[in-house]
């Protein structure tokens, strides 16, 4: 007669705890981890210190004349109080020195770049707070890890469409398509 | 499909009569709108032209021959034929402005849309888009690039309504009710002739407010009833006449 094969003989419970661990860690943390680059800003800007002077988002995320959005303050813009070292900081130091004296724009990196087929326009929404689609920056001393999709070349941070959708159906916005798209 | 009204209607009026078929219109457009040089322009069924200039002629012999040309970009349908044939609602009417939209990354390229057009406005991309190496550098950021698989079409320049209405919003003014100049098309603005203009239709600060209404003021087939955006111009009656299909008996209809 044969013999028939129970779950104690094949070795119990553990095994399969075991490989339902392992699967886990592959799809929550090894898989995300191999699908995004990280990256570091050149300069270790701190948001905090800044915030501390009493700053405001938009003493340097700018509204150019014409109402488009200028995004990050170049030189000219941090030269108007870094134009000679000011503090004690060394990261400060160097983008006096690396940047500011030579005259060269410091490359950074963007978090939350929009997909080419997006018009986004910051204009049309100053009545929201920055922090509803954006990070709490006043809170960071480091810049955080810039993570972007080895596949899509999305940036992590990048909204999602039904976010954009849901806020604009909440507030009573068109979601039509061309309001977002181009 | 119910058939949606809105406060502001952007309307196009291109004036037959003084267009010279220089084609500046239609060089702006590709320029605009990021449209690649193609392999061999000379392919009709593959070129892209959302603007596109026709030539016409009155049929008759030397020395009544007379030509006229017609740029024809998309006609925004009041009542579009390609929307409600979109399986996937890749394309819609549903905005403020009456521009129909053509999202392309939802596009799956079934081409039902281009057949419902009977303006062959809409277009089909054979190929992936290729730009001459330093060309990258001069596409314009507002639109996008299309893969191959998916079909486009003009769209009014709607970018250029998103940046007249951020101006609009730094300088106070209502959206609503902008001044003309602020939002126009590559194409009108491109043209050496004045020979396009546009503007809210129904908003009579406009120029072409006055100008749809003119008795010399026609539209494409509009007997088919889409109700087109784009109105055309012209005192010659013939030019008219080959505005619609008519019969041998018939006089052009008279915009009322």
């Amino acid at each position: 007669m044969e013999e028939k094969k129970t779950s104690s003989q094949s070795g119990g419970a553990l095994p399969f705890i075991l490989g339902l661990l392992a699967a886990l860690a592959v799809g929550w943390w090894m898989f995300p981890k191999a699908l995004f680059s990280e990256s570091h800003q050149p300069i270790r800007f701190s948001h905090k210190v800044h915030a501390e002077q009493g700053m405001a988002c938009d003493d340097c995320h700018k509204m150019r004349d014409d109402g488009s959005y200028a995004g990050l303050p170049n030189n000219e813009k941090c030269g108007e109080c870094h134009s000679d070292v000011v503090g004690s900081d060394p990261a400060e130091k160097k983008f006096v020195e690396e940047y500011i004296q030579k005259s060269k724009e410091v490359p950074w990196i963007i978090y939350q770049n929009q997909p080419d087929n997006v018009y986004f326009t910051h204009s049309a929404h100053q009545a929201q707070e920055c922090t509803e689609c954006h990070p709490k920056m006043t809170d960071n001393d480091s810049p955080p890890v810039a993570r972007i999709n080895k596949i899509t070349g999305y940036t992590e941070r990048t909204l999602k469409m039904w976010q954009c959708e849901r806020c604009h159906a909440e507030n009573g916005v068109s979601n039509a398509c061309y309001v977002c798209h181009k | 499909m119910e058939k949606q009204e809105f406060k502001i209607k952007w309307g196009m009026v291109i004036d037959l009569d003084k267009c010279t078929g220089c084609g500046a219109c239609m060089v702006s457009c590709q320029v605009e709108n990021n449209i690649a040089p193609q392999q061999d322009a000379s392919n009709k069924l593959r070129t892209l032209t959302w603007m596109n200039v026709f030539e016409m002629n009155n049929g008759q012999a030397f020395p009544d021959h007379e030509i006229a040309y017609l740029p024809r970009p998309c006609m925004q349908c009041g009542s579009p034929a390609c929307v409600p044939v979109c399986p996937v609602v890749a394309t819609d009417k549903n905005e403020e402005g009456g521009i129909v939209s053509q999202i392309y990354p939802r596009c799956i390229g079934c081409r039902y849309c281009m057949g419902a057009c009977p303006y062959h406005a809409r277009y089909f991309n054979w190929d992936d888009p290729v730009f001459p190496a330093g060309m990258e550098k001069t596409l314009s950021p507002n639109t996008s690039a299309r893969p191959r698989g998916v079909v486009e079409k003009c769209s009014f320049c709607h970018t250029r309504w998103g940046r007249a209405k951020e101006r609009a919003r730094k300088e106070g003014v209502d959206t609503m009710d902008m001044p003309q100049e602020w939002y126009q098309t590559a194409c009108t603005t491109a043209c050496p002739g004045g020979v396009i203009q546009f503007g809210d239709v129904n908003n009579p600060k406009h120029s072409v407010y006055e100008l749809v209404r003119s008795k010399y003021a026609f539209r494409l087939l509009e007997r088919l009833g889409l109700d087109p955006q784009v109105w055309y111009v012209s005192k010659r009656e013939w030019v008219r006449m080959l505005g619609d299909n008519y019969l041998e008996s018939e006089k052009a209809k008279k915009h009322a």
